[in-house]
């Protein structure tokens, strides 16, 4: 048993340590060039992942992360570099070292948006001392749980545990530090002709009940089991939340990232109505129901931001550099590494309705349940037209009843049209944390779309 | 570094596990972007570290550390026995790995240039340069980028491995994207995730980025007022070799890794359509298609002297006179699968990531056939170029995959410029209908540097040796 007042002492112990050693780089790059733009993050934690399949663990990994980024600018020239591995004065006066050289033969840059200024972050934090205790008997203890509940059926998939304390500093004056954790078990259950799926994600551990999320996964693999095939075409949808949080991939990078639209390859347009009336979204890290840490790679601090409010497109997301092209301000949306992506990073919140599962489903006159979609890419990202897959459950819908399993089906279909004025019918009451890529969390509900392009079985 | 590496695995040994190794790890990267003219970003890393491989029993455990002194590396050494120990709760069934001869030594990958030698104003003058020039041609977005990677590693078992690397891989890529009233036209050169190689500077010297910025440039433009790729239930298809580099990829690399095969990535990355009982019997294509993988290719991305548990390099036959016959395998998998040996097919991102089925450079065997040849021997059909999405189901089975460029083809002859081609089809019944295929000379050892699989998910370095090919009876054209 974890004593609890000793794990947190240490953990609070751990983040002003991130932050000593942040303003320390500081103190270094400014003994070298007293000239330099500077700011330094420093991660450190733990990342754990026990993973199952055939019904037993094959892969269990956990690893201590030591990681520190540091940009510098001279004259607008810059570069940024980062170690990981033993951030002692020797490793770090060489990445010193190594980026000034880089800033000296570099162009100013004409378009460096400049340090975040001094600003307090939100006070939040999604942080569960337990958590960022757990060890691997914790995760395998869920594993099996979710095995046990399949009774009989195959099962894969895996328990996560991360702990990150994030300092930031930079010559400007701005300090920030933060912490989070994250738990999340995620997982299927296979018959010899349906996979089901489940998951939980949590900012605790202790949220997370094996048995329970086994146990959904086998429902739904049963209920999966001898589909047949729906011929392709053009059908109302019951779309769950990992579909939803899919969909929101998609309008983020290509969307409301303000460097798509910068690019005029973004259709967000401001003001205009694009989205259904029953449309409400926000990028909002201080929900309760959410996850993640309250600023962003260039320390600035992430405040709700209205994307979609009634239909009509409100907010972007932007990074210092994003903004600058705008003539806005950040909305703290930068990620390390993601110059070239420009705004990511965001904490969805798509506000759920009042309409339970079997309400959704009893809505639709001729209509697909999906569960999960599978390898979405885009095909053109001003049109928001993506192809790709269904996965791990998917039903035929008539008259507002579950008539029978499908194969799955590809489709093509653009995602902003879908969501498009007149085209939700429905909002579920059951929001749940998807864990996203881009460092993107999204807190979504299922939805009932009046129309979805179904172009083709999986298989042919 | 060996000794460390040998600590890690002694450290692991006193913890109670029955096998260990353990990967010492520097790597350093260099990344740039330009954009419009103007250097968007340079970023560099250099990461050190120990990760270690600890079996109990049947169970697997791994912990890494980011530090290389010894004290971390036997406290790695030990985690990762406590966590294989955990694993032990939900155990699976004996394992006894695949026989691997101890080896020793070491191995260089090709490199004349060092590209981290290289100075930054060239390399930044280059990247301005070829955006500049798209912009001055047409496009409204000009993007350029190049990446290195220099890794060293140690690696050390149980079973007396004392191998060592030093890996140099680079590649760059640039991109010309036009915008219309309510769409966007990409061209990318000289594929749409550039090429990469285990090759120094002189890879990008020869990929001759300037002297093709102008032209995709003017593609991209010309694209916003290209005709549609028609929809056609059935016609024949000419790809080039960027497009079957992809194509390779997906629907044979993926399809005969044998941990996917035995549903070890069935949560995330999918299983196979392909059964064990098969191997050695089934169609997977038509008689011309040969594919290897061949970690030995010299300068392709999926290049090495030994996997990341230690077996050396050496070619696999995985479709051999269009029969599936071979699996890309580690030693884990291959006993499991009760395959006599490893394919060598096991690497791992970084030091803090496990080793994995990976594919090396899965390739097709080129024909005696061109580019040129099979447009003249097509009379209605279309030639479509350089990927621009893919998606293809849990299975490997059914793809959709979408090209930046393509050309109808009529008479024999290449006529008018088609945007947004796209075609789709079931894998075998695809590779079963590829009557002509390219030659030596129009074979090519593309890399693909982004390929995502596991969870952690890793990013991992493919190569893929390709010639153009015609397929006969494909449905092209599908839209949203």
């Amino acid at each position: 048993m974890t004593d609890m007042t000793t794990t947190g002492r240490a953990s609070a112990d751990a983040s002003a340590r991130g932050l000593e050693l942040a303003e320390h780089v500081l103190d270094l790059v400014q003994a070298r060039a007293a000239d330099a733009e500077t700011e330094v993050t420093v991660r450190q934690g733990t990342e754990a992942l026990t993973r199952f399949a055939n019904g037993f663990i094959h892969q269990n990994v956990a690893s201590e992360i030591n990681h520190v980024v540091l940009r510098v600018a001279i004259d607008g020239r810059n570069a940024a570099t980062s170690l990981d591995g033993p951030a002692d004065d020797a490793a770090l006066t060489r990445a010193i070292d190594g980026v000034l050289e880089a800033v000296r033969v570099r162009p100013p840059d004409p378009d460096w948006p400049g340090l975040a200024p001094r600003a307090a972050a939100p006070d939040v934090e999604h942080w569960d001392e337990a958590t960022a205790a757990a060890d691997p008997d914790g995760r395998a203890a869920r594993v099996r749980g979710f095995v046990d509940a399949a009774d009989g059926l195959e099962t894969a998939g895996y328990c996560s545990t991360t702990a990150v304390h994030l300092a930031f500093a930079n010559s400007a004056g701005q300090r920030l530090t933060g912490r989070g954790t994250a738990a999340n078990l995620d997982g299927i259950a296979r018959t010899p002709t349906a996979d089901g799926s489940a998951r939980k994600a949590s900012v605790a551990l202790a949220d997370l009940e094996g048995r329970e999320v086994g146990g959904r996964a086998a429902r739904k693999a049963r209920d999966a089991s001898d589909p047949t095939d729906l011929e392709p075409g053009r059908y109302e949808v019951v779309l769950e939340p990992d579909c939803v949080a899919n969909i929101l991939t998609f309008l983020l990078v290509h969307g409301f990232n303000g460097k798509a639209v910068e690019e005029g390859r973004s259709f967000a347009r401001l003001g205009e109505a694009q989205f259904d009336a029953s449309v409400i979204l926000r990028d909002d890290v201080t929900d309760p129901g959410t996850i993640g840490i309250p600023f962003d790679a260039e320390g600035t601090p992430k405040w709700p931001v209205d994307l979609v409010r009634g239909g009509v497109t409100t907010g972007l997301l932007q990074t210092r550099r994003t903004a600058r092209a705008a003539g806005t301000t950040s909305t703290g949306h930068a990620v390390e590494g993601g110059g070239a992506w420009g705004a990511l990073g965001a904490n969805f919140v798509l506000s759920a309705g009042d309409r339970s599962a079997e309400d959704l489903i009893g809505g639709v006159e001729r209509g697909v349940l999906v569960t999960d979609f599978w390898y979405t890419r885009i095909l053109d990202p001003r049109t928001q037209v993506v192809t790709g897959l269904t996965r791990n459950g998917v039903w035929l819908i008539e008259d507002g009843r579950i008539v029978r399993p499908i194969t799955n089906l590809r489709f093509t279909q653009s995602f902003v049209d879908a969501l498009g004025p007149g085209s939700v019918r429905g909002i579920g009451s059951d929001p749940a944390i998807i864990l996203g890529g881009w460092d993107s969390i999204f807190l979504v509900p299922s939805l009932h779309l009046g129309s979805w392009n179904f172009t083709g079985g999986a298989k042919g | 570094m060996d000794d460390i590496a040998i600590a890690a695995v002694e450290a692991a040994l006193a913890a109670g596990a029955g096998y260990a190794d353990a990967r010492v790890m520097e790597i350093r990267t260099e990344s740039m972007t330009a954009r419009n003219g103007v250097i968007e970003s340079l970023d560099r890393e250099d990461r050190a570290g120990v990760g270690v491989r600890a079996l109990v029993g049947s169970s697997w455990g791994f912990f890494a550390v980011p530090d290389v002194g010894s004290t971390a590396a036997r406290r790695a050494g030990e985690q990762a026995a406590a966590v294989a120990r955990a694993s032990r709760m939900v155990a699976g069934p004996d394992l006894r790995l695949a026989p691997q001869a101890a080896s020793t030594g070491h191995w260089d990958s090709d490199c004349r240039e060092d590209p981290l030698s290289v100075g930054l104003a060239e390399k930044g003058d280059l990247l301005e340069a070829v955006t500049r020039t798209m912009l001055e041609h047409g496009a409204d977005l000009g993007e350029a980028s190049h990446r290195v990677w220099d890794t060293r590693k140690w690696f050390a078992s149980s079973e007396g491995t004392r191998v060592d690397q030093h890996i140099v891989e680079c590649g760059a890529s640039m991109s010309a994207t036009a915008v219309g009233e309510a769409e966007t036209q990409r061209r990318s050169y000289p594929g749409i995730r550039g090429q990469y190689g285990t090759r120094g500077w002189e890879l990008i010297r020869e990929l001759d980025l300037p002297g093709n910025a102008a032209r995709i440039a003017e593609e991209a433009r010309a694209l916003l007022s290209a005709d549609a790729c028609p929809s056609l239930d059935a016609t024949d298809l000419i790809l080039g070799s960027e497009q079957m580099a992809l194509q390779i990829h997906e629907s044979v690399g993926h399809a005969t890794e044998l941990d996917r095969i035995l549903g070890w990535e069935a949560a995330f990355a999918g299983t196979s359509w392909l059964e064990l009982p098969k191997l050695g019997s089934l169609r997977f294509g038509s008689e011309l298609m040969n594919i290897t993988a061949d970690a030995t290719l010299p300068g392709a991305l999926g290049s090495f002297g030994f996997d990341d548990e230690g077996t050396p390099a050496h070619p696999v036959d995985i479709v051999r006179d269009g029969i599936w016959v071979g699996t890309l395998s580690g030693r884990d998998s291959a006993a499991i699968a009760g395959i006599p040996s490893s394919g060598g097919a096991v690497r791992a991102e970084g030091f803090d990531r496990i080793p994995m089925v990976r594919m090396t450079n899965v390739g097709l065997q080129p024909g005696t056939d061109s580019l040129a040849s099979m447009i003249a021997a097509t009379e209605d059909g279309i030639l479509m170029d350089t990927n621009r999405s893919w998606s293809i189901d849990d299975k490997r089975l059914n793809f959709q995959f979408g090209c930046e460029v393509g050309w109808e083809i009529k008479g024999g002859k290449r006529g008018r410029l088609l945007k947004n081609p796209t075609y789709t089809a079931i894998s075998p019944r695809f590779w079963g209908s590829m009557d002509m295929l390219g030659g030596r000379d129009e074979w090519v050892f593309w890399g693909t540097p982004n390929c995502g699989k596991g969870q952690p998910q890793q990013i991992g370095h493919t190569g893929h040796p390709a010639v153009p090919a015609r397929f006969r009876g494909i449905r092209v054209g599908v839209t949203g």
